[in-house]
């Protein structure tokens, strides 16, 4: 569309938008107004929505933002620290006001940038940051008091000192923080998804459209991705026309071209937000969030996270206005110049028929006369003096169209406070540090500022692209030099985003972006070659020349009092309400440089980053240390470029599908017998079977009972299993373990340790010798993953000439303990081998069958008890498990858990590794020496043992705690200390590791690492609780139980 | 994210990896004759390079299979992958570029 075809119309209730235009003022012409047509919306069809109670109507198409505005709304939000009246002040997503927080309950969204939520039937919203209402805030009593809040408050108060934190927090959590949190779990489903391409396009304006089709002409898989609904870019608001035709012909053609190409996927409504190596983009597509709720349907796809791995990349992401820092720049109907033209051209909206344009440069200029051309009363003032405005085209086009301009000239003041009602302009002095002669004040509610343009380098700095600063545009854009090209991220910055204001070389240059990107590292045959003839012919468009002819820059609009020395703020960083005066306080505390200056003012720390502050920050500092923007710094782009819900990056991955569980072959049965269960690593595992009545104490007290009585069947599935083969096994394992195994018969088991090479145990377990090379190694439940790695690692890199191979056979096997007094006879019931003492002796293993199911029986033992351990092959773990239980209930067998394996073993001392060790604890520190073979020239870790340290005495040392009252069980962790002070520090020897109530013994048992405890068996020492309660134990050797390990045996 | 050359898979994400260090440390032969500094170098001691580093990797979710990689710790670009059986690639002009 173009300004010929805007008419004005006049209120009434009938049209969308205007009525309460009318309501406001009855009788005039509203301020605001609706106007026939906008290139993104149909002022045909009305939207009703709800805003801060209130119930409104806008238009399809609308953003919340151009609805509220086309109602006249200004005053949106309060700002984060002084709580003062903010309205909308940009039209995309930097946005650092207008944030609200979109709907309630379970689909409750806090900090939506109000620019960015497409306007949809029903949608409900409220301002945020403001109690009780935004028009009346209590929090604004904090813009009273901001002698106690100024910058670095927060920063002091983190870093000294820490006991006044506590004082202040309470403060702060109250008066800061934007929106709500939802409190309930979010209804909405996302996904994740995985994408591949030989281009990525970023941005679908002229250049990366025009990159888009030359890269899609060469064949290339291409991605062209947008944030905004509709494509076209700055065509969807400027002017501009292409081959003699409006910007949005040549669009449309665009588009039906690219549509009709395979290879080309367009994604809309899809913010490209993280740029990470090797061309690693991360992507928020929003897919039904401008759609009514109810139309939402249940099931269907909210957002989706995109993840795409490009060969190459074309940034084409535009850039960002530039605010002006003049004084009480942040009332409400400031805005960006060039959002006053989106709103217009693209929303139909006429933000104002009062507008004063404040500029530095000429884009704004056309803002102007866009606005006189629709009819809106418009006044120019430009910081630039006549002899700069000498000659300037845009000038005298306004003067043509009777607009006034007043060169030389800056708004030195703002009146009013929930809105503008003027603005006193006055004029510069010959070095611009401050204004006289009589000033002008000139009525109006809207100031359009432009400071000029930052191009938005954002995806090129996350991709650790170099900046360069441009002089013409007083900014950074990408070094595209070949010495900074970034090796693993080939990429290419094309239109705006580089610098390059005029239409038609973001054209000629996004089409070259585009062409270079396909064809880079295909060979001369590698794609047909892509003419850029008669894409586009001649462009013409109003301002895009102009907008790169700065003066010298004043990054300070002086004010009738110096900077921070009176009422008049100049905000840089409106979301975080850091003014100048905050620049100037750093620097006097000598906070130079711009990582300081950030943490310094929280300037550029917002949900938007800083879009629209960081280069004026820059610039600011740079003028109070008379130094130039490049030696302050740039700041690091770090992702995302706006916030990414975490539901999306979550994706499909929740619930079940987050952490999947591994469950046995006889899990079932467990849950049909009323196990509880704990987590053991991924696995879910019996805890304890409780009867009608028990508790878990009463439960497991009863299980470790009859374990030592009768008997007890544990499922012992979990446990790490590796299948090893080979004629090299035995040397292998004799540099894995610290015992001998070369002399290990067929048929025999023995326990080992394993050791790193620091000499401090990892895992233990059985390992068994099925036959002449062939060995079942058991692990820890948790170890078994990360031991079999080890096993991997030594030999594939060390040792790959020895013959072993190694299998995990943890999930083929189900394995059911048989522990206790009656294990041999239940056994019996089932299985015809000979169990008795001769035939099949502890530490031993033979294959037979339980039932007709092949089983291999090992007898070994965790409890100290005559056990076996039966391995079937884990489809037929439930239905051994079922007999093994049936033949048992004649002899009172029980089933146990995990709790009360963890008491017996703790009776008898035998340790778990991960629990009574922490990766700091050597054999001998376990009392374990009898373990390590004084033989063997070498094993992994040996050489460690008789390093100084290892090999100290007084090391912490494994012992057994029996407190003095027999009926407390101490906490596990607790700490160790012979000499109690008042209060802590204290000095600590050592800690529980392991604590129970032993049925069998009548009392309480732990076993504990303490400072050269081996030596001090009989001494008492004392737990300090964190509660202050002190509980004394003495020392004692650490088995409670059959210290002679008769019951092992008959 | 890196992209990873596995010797036997291909490229894959760095999420199916991890790092391990210095490459090419063979374990001592003799560590009962070795001081406790020796043991200790060779225990504890590893490069810490800006620059070209020789690192090993093991394909954690893939193949399960340990190879080498020499990377520039700096710009994070991987010159080459190679298996532990694999001679030592030449990448002089790599390195070369890397130090200019
Ligand atoms: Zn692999």
């Amino acid at each position: 569309m173009n300004n010929a075809d805007s008419k004005t119309e006049s209120p009434g209730t009938d049209k969308p938008g205007t009525d309460n235009a009318a309501m406001h003022s009855p009788g005039q012409s509203a301020a605001w107004q609706r106007m026939a047509s906008g290139s993104s919306v149909d002022t045909g069809k009305v939207v009703h929505f709800n805003y801060d109670g209130k119930q409104l109507r806008g238009v399809v198409g609308d953003t919340l933002a151009s609805a509220l505005l086309a109602n006249g709304v200004r005053l949106v939000g309060r700002s984060f620290k002084y709580h003062r009246p903010r309205g909308i002040f940009t039209a995309g997503s930097e946005e650092p006001n207008a944030l609200v927080q979109l709907e309630d309950g379970e689909l409750t969204e806090p900090n939506t940038r109000a620019t960015q939520v497409e306007l949809y039937e029903g949608l409900s919203a409220t301002s945020q940051n403001c109690w009780p209402s935004v028009n009346f805030d209590i929090g604004a009593i904090n813009s009273l008091v901001a002698r106690i809040l100024p910058a670095g408050f927060y920063y002091k108060t983190f870093m000294w000192p820490a006991s006044m934190w506590l004082t202040y927090e309470k403060f702060i959590r109250k008066a800061a923080g934007l929106g709500r949190s939802p409190v309930v779990n979010d209804p909405d489903q996302y996904e994740q998804l995985h994408a591949h391409c030989d281009v990525l396009i970023v941005g679908a304006g002229p250049a990366g459209l025009a990159a888009t089709m030359a890269a899609a002409r060469t064949g290339a898989r291409v991605i062209l991705m947008e944030e905004q609904p509709q494509v076209g870019g700055s065509l969807l608001w400027n002017q501009a026309s292409i081959d003699g035709q409006p910007g949005m012909e040549w669009v449309k053609r665009s588009l039906s071209e690219l549509e009709a190409m395979e290879n080309v996927r367009l994604v809309t409504r899809c913010t490209v937000a993280g740029y990470y190596d090797y061309n690693f983009l991360t992507a928020l597509e929003r897919i039904s969030d401008h759609l009514p709720v109810a139309q939402r349907s249940a099931g269907s796809l909210r957002q989706r996270f995109w993840k795409i791995r490009a060969s190459k990349v074309v940034l084409c992401t535009g850039s960002i206005e530039r605010p002006l820092l003049f004084a009480d720049n942040d009332r409400p109907g400031v805005m960006l110049a060039s959002s006053l033209r989106t709103y217009l051209h693209r929303y139909a909206v006429l933000v104002t028929n009062k507008l004063v344009v404040f500029t530095n440069n000429d884009s704004a200029y056309a803002v102007a006369l866009e606005y006189q051309s629709a009819g809106a009363m418009v006044t120019l003032v430009d910081l630039r003096d006549d002899n700069e405005l000498a000659d300037n085209r845009f000038v005298q086009q306004a003067k043509d169209a009777g607009i006034v301009v007043h060169g030389g000239c800056g708004i030195v003041r703002v009146n009013g406070k929930k809105a503008i009602r003027s603005v006193v302009v006055g004029r510069l002095d010959a070095g611009k540090k401050g204004t006289s002669g009589p000033e002008l004040t000139i009525d109006c509610d809207t100031v359009g500022c432009s400071g000029g343009w930052n191009p938005t380098v954002h995806l090129h700095s996350q991709a650790r692209g170099k900046l360069q600063f441009e002089k013409s545009l007083q900014s950074f854009v990408p070094d595209q030099s070949a010495d900074a090209a970034v090796a693993i991220n080939p990429s290419f910055s094309a239109g705006a985003c580089a610098g390059q204001f005029s239409l038609n070389q973001c054209l000629i240059e996004g089409f070259s972006a585009g062409s270079k990107a396909a064809r880079l590292g295909l060979d001369s045959s590698g794609g047909p070659a892509v003419e850029q003839a008669s894409m586009f012919g001649s462009t013409s468009e109003a301002v895009g020349e102009g907008i790169a002819k700065h003066a010298d820059m004043l990054w300070t609009v002086p004010t009738d009092h110096p900077v921070g020395e009176g009422p008049r703020k100049h905000f840089h960083d409106l979301q975080n309400d850091v003014t100048v005066a905050d620049i100037h306080l750093a620097a006097r505390e000598g906070y130079l440089s711009v990582e300081h200056l950030k943490r310094y003012t929280t300037t550029g720390m917002g949900t938007d980053q800083g879009k629209t502050s960081n280069i004026s920050a820059l610039a600011v500092m740079a003028e109070i240390r008379g130094a130039q923007i490049p030696e302050v710094g740039t700041t690091t782009f770090r992702p995302p470029f706006t916030p990414v819900t975490l539901g999306a990056v979550a994706g499909q991955y929740t619930d079940d599908l987050f952490l999947q569980s591994r469950k046995t072959a006889i899990h079932d049965w467990h849950v049909e017998n009323g196990a509880v269960f704990e987590d053991v690593g991924d696995w879910k595992r019996p805890w304890y079977f409780p009867r009608a009545g028990e508790d878990m104490h009463q439960a497991v007290q009863r299980e470790v009972a009859t374990v030592r009585k009768t008997g007890g069947m544990l499922d012992a599935s979990t446990l790490g299993k590796i299948d090893l083969q080979g004629p090299d096994v035995a040397k292998f394992l004799e540099m894995i373990y610290t015992n001998a195994w070369s002399s290990l018969a067929v048929g025999k088991c023995r326990y080992g340790l394993m050791l790193n090479e620091h000499g401090m145990v990892f895992d233990d377990g059985v390992t068994t010798r099925l036959a002449e090379n062939h060995y079942h190694m058991t692990t820890t439940t948790g170890g078994a993953a990360r031991v079999l790695g080890w096993l991997e690692e030594w030999l594939q890199t060390e040792w790959p000439d020895w013959q072993v191979y190694c299998n995990s056979v943890t999930e083929q096997w189900a394995v059911i303990a048989l522990n206790g007094p009656v294990a041999r006879q239940v056994l019996q019931q089932c299985c015809d081998l000979d169990f008795s003492e001769q035939a099949f002796p502890h530490m031993s293993f033979q294959e037979g069958a339980i039932g007709n199911i092949p089983a291999r029986i090992f007898r070994i033992s965790f409890t100290g008890e005559m056990s076996f351990e039966i391995n079937v092959p884990a489809r037929y773990g439930r239905h051994v498990w079922e007999l093994l239980y049936a033949a048992g209930q004649q002899f009172d067998l029980c089933t146990y858990g995990t709790e009360a394996m963890h008491v017996l073993r703790a009776e008898k001392g035998f340790i778990i590794v991960g629990q009574d060790t922490d990766g700091t604890v050597t054999p001998h520190d376990l009392g374990m020496s009898w373990i390590v073979s004084q033989k063997k020239h070498d094993f992994l870790g040996k050489r460690s043992l008789s390093r100084s340290d290892t090999a100290r005495e007084a090391r912490k040392q494994l012992v057994g705690l029996l407190t003095d009252n027999p009926e407390t069980v101490l906490p596990e962790g607790s700490h160790l200390v012979s000499e109690i002070l008042e209060a802590p520090p204290m000095q600590t020897e050592g800690h529980v590791t392991s604590s129970y109530m032993s049925p069998n013994l009548g009392r309480s048992i732990a076993l504990a690492m303490i400072d050269n405890g081996l030596a001090r068996l009989g001494e008492s020492v004392t737990a300090r609780l964190m509660d202050g309660q002190l509980i004394a134990a003495k020392i004692v050797e650490p088995v409670f139980f059959d210290s002679k390990g008769e019951r092992m045996h008959d | 994210m890196l992209l990873i050359d596995c010797p036997w898979c291909g490229e894959r994400d760095q999420t199916e990896f991890s790092a391990h260090g210095e490459a090419h440390i063979a374990r001592p032969q003799n560590t009962a004759e070795l001081s406790d500094e020796e043991w200790g170098d060779y225990v504890f001691f590893r490069k810490n390079i800006k620059g070209i580093h020789y690192e090993r990797w093991v394909h954690d979710f893939g193949c399960r299979r340990w190879f080498n990689a020499i990377r520039d710790t700096a710009s994070d670009q991987i010159f080459a992958t190679y298996k532990p059986s694999d001679a030592v690639p030449d990448i002089t002009a790599a390195d070369k570029a890397s130090e200019s």
